[in-house]
């Protein structure tokens, strides 16, 4: 099925305005996608409407609240094929994902000399929870090196793992490269030598059809807020076994069975995860992001983007001074580039002053800067409102930009 | 030589040919980068770059009978411009024209929605860096 495009921008407010008396092009969907307007209702009226305290409330709203609250969770469950709602875990975000997975599976199952395992191209939020848990612990952080293209080197990888490798946590799509590592492989192998393996699916989720039971992945960790969906949420999924067996890991309200001054019970998965009032309004208003993307469904979305990436290397390709950075086989759309001469800071001001917004810099993943030899990129990326025009416009805008630098 | 506020109203007028169009003005300023002096490679070293720009900036002041002499780098061209208009203002000046030096001209050509607030931010440690350059030499020249 083809897209109308038209049609989806149309669903879109935010991307009908001018910035710098430009036409807003906004090429910056792998910090944070719009939202639609769906998205906004279901915000609105949940305040207007149907606010109150989840779980707990023996009233028609906070019933009405709880069940929307569980039928997001559900929805959930769906878009990333995992068996049960419960292993379905609410939280701030990617980095809070993984942060909360160092902390309790860490704490409790990674010890001195063990060893975890991560790409040379994690995010920030990939990296420094493991750091820090190796400090504690006395564990060591092992790095799977990349190649020029920007893409794992397998058999480097399966170099690193032995039984001391308790973990591998690896990005499913890299937000400053647009690369899509060979997770089903790398689960098979980490497996094979009795690691768990936690799938960082920031970037992959909105682009890429993911069911955790085919993977059998162990956990996967993604933003609401980068699948059109609400800003400070977040998902983690982890396998029912290993949630069971992980501590909590927040304490307060929601996540307790039982409370004495000498010993309290944890609630049952997901909700032992889940302390405190959670942010009720955007699980509610995720699911209208959820329905948006499956309405139209992830393999018509990842063809168009497909498409326009594609369009976008043409393009760009002739441009002088033009050098793309990461340039994997398997990517999704993200187009990371420098132009010979100018800092990305520059470049992307530029592109900004023509109404198109990108990101510059070095996207979080400064270990992967330095393995490329760069202090950062302009960075590209799109979503399923975005057209060939625009790319068209970003061309003529970089050429000129260019000329600037490469007379 | 001009006094600081004339070649404030100078800057300022420039800018107001350029108008609303952010597009001019950022390949202004971008230019005006290229006008900066040549910075001593020997200079370019940690203790020199300014903290609270999120891009690198060098700088560093010389007393040359009585005046300050500044000399900065950065390594993109957008800020090498807003240093050169700091510098147009500032250089060659005592101590105290400096210290008193009302800089106005950096709200008046809207400056914050050119660059970004984040940017305006280290354009304010810019200015106190070379603010703390004239004190450390008036108390010098005072000793
Ligand atoms: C690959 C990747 N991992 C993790 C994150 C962190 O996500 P969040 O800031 O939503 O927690 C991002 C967001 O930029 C990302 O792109």
């Amino acid at each position: 099925m083809s897209l109308n495009i038209d049609q989806i921008r149309g669903l879109f407010p935010v991307l009908h305005q001018e910035v710098h008396g430009k036409p807003l092009i906004y090429f910056d969907n792998a910090a944070t996608t719009q939202k639609p307007q769906s998205v906004l209702d279901a915000l609105s009226n949940y305040y207007g409407r149907d606010n109150s305290n989840i779980h707990r409330g023996a009233h028609a709203l906070a019933d009405r609240a709880t069940q929307y609250y569980e039928e997001t969770r559900e929805a959930v469950r769906e878009f990333v094929g995992a068996k049960e709602a419960a292993e379905i875990i609410f939280t701030k975000g990617t980095t809070e994902s993984i942060n909360l997975v160092a902390q309790t599976f860490g704490r409790k199952f990674i010890g001195k000399d063990d060893e975890i395992v991560i790409s040379t191209m994690e995010h920030h939020s990939n990296i420094v929870p493991w750091q820090m848990l190796c400090e504690e612990k006395g564990a060591v952080l092992k790095i799977i090196p990349i190649n020029d293209a920007g893409e794992i080197h397998f058999g480097e990888f399966e170099k690193l793992l032995s039984p001391k490798t308790k973990l591998v946590s690896i990005v499913h799509a890299s937000n400053a490269l647009g690369t899509i590592n060979p997770v089903r492989k790398v689960i098979d192998a980490a497996h094979a030598v009795g690691a768990r393996v936690l799938l960082d699916g920031a970037q992959s989720t909105s682009h890429l059809e993911i069911n955790v039971q085919d993977l059998d992945c162990d956990f996967l960790a993604f933003s609401a807020h980068k699948l059109y969906g609400p800003t400070g949420l977040g998902v983690l999924y982890g396998k029912r076994e290993i949630l069971e067996a992980m501590p909590p890991f927040l304490g307060g309200g929601e996540m307790i069975k039982e409370v004495t001054f000498e010993k309290t019970t944890y609630n049952e998965i997901p909700f032992k995860f889940e302390a405190g009032t959670p942010n009720i309004a955007d699980v509610i208003a995720f699911k209208s992001a959820l329905d948006f993307i499956k309405q139209y469904g992830k393999p018509a979305i990842k063809a168009h983007e497909d498409a326009l990436l594609a369009h976008a290397n043409e393009t760009m390709k002739p441009i002088r001074g033009f050098i793309p950075v990461g340039t994997a086989e398997e990517k999704v759309s993200v187009l990371s580039f420098n132009i010979n001469g100018m800092h990305s800071f520059d470049v992307g001001q530029m592109l900004d002053a023509k109404g198109i917004a990108v990101r510059t810099g070095h996207h979080c993943t400064q270990p992967l800067m330095k393995r490329f030899g760069i202090e950062g990129t302009v960075r590209a990326s799109f979503a399923v409102y975005n057209t060939k025009s625009e790319v068209d416009k970003m061309a003529e805008g970089l050429a000129q930009i260019a000329r600037f630098k490469n007379k | 030589m001009s006094s600081i506020k004339d070649i404030q109203e100078e800057i300022v007028s420039e800018f107001e040919i350029l108008g609303d169009d952010k597009e001019s003005t950022v390949f202004y300023i971008m230019e005006l980068g290229g006008s900066l002096g040549k910075f001593p490679e020997n200079e370019r070293k940690e203790e020199n770059i300014i903290k609270g720009c999120q891009s690198k900036v060098w700088l560093i002041a010389d007393d040359v009978d009585g005046k300050v002499h500044y000399q900065a780098d950065s390594n993109t061209d957008i800020t090498k411009g807003l240093i050169s208009l700091l510098i147009r203002v500032l250089n060659n000046r005592s101590p105290e024209e400096i210290l008193n030096a009302e800089l106005n001209f950096i709200n008046r050509i809207g400056m914050g929605s050119i660059i970004g607030s984040q940017r305006s931010n280290g354009l304010s440690a810019m200015i106190k860096q070379m603010k703390l350059y004239a004190f450390a030499f008036q108390t010098k020249q005072n000793a």
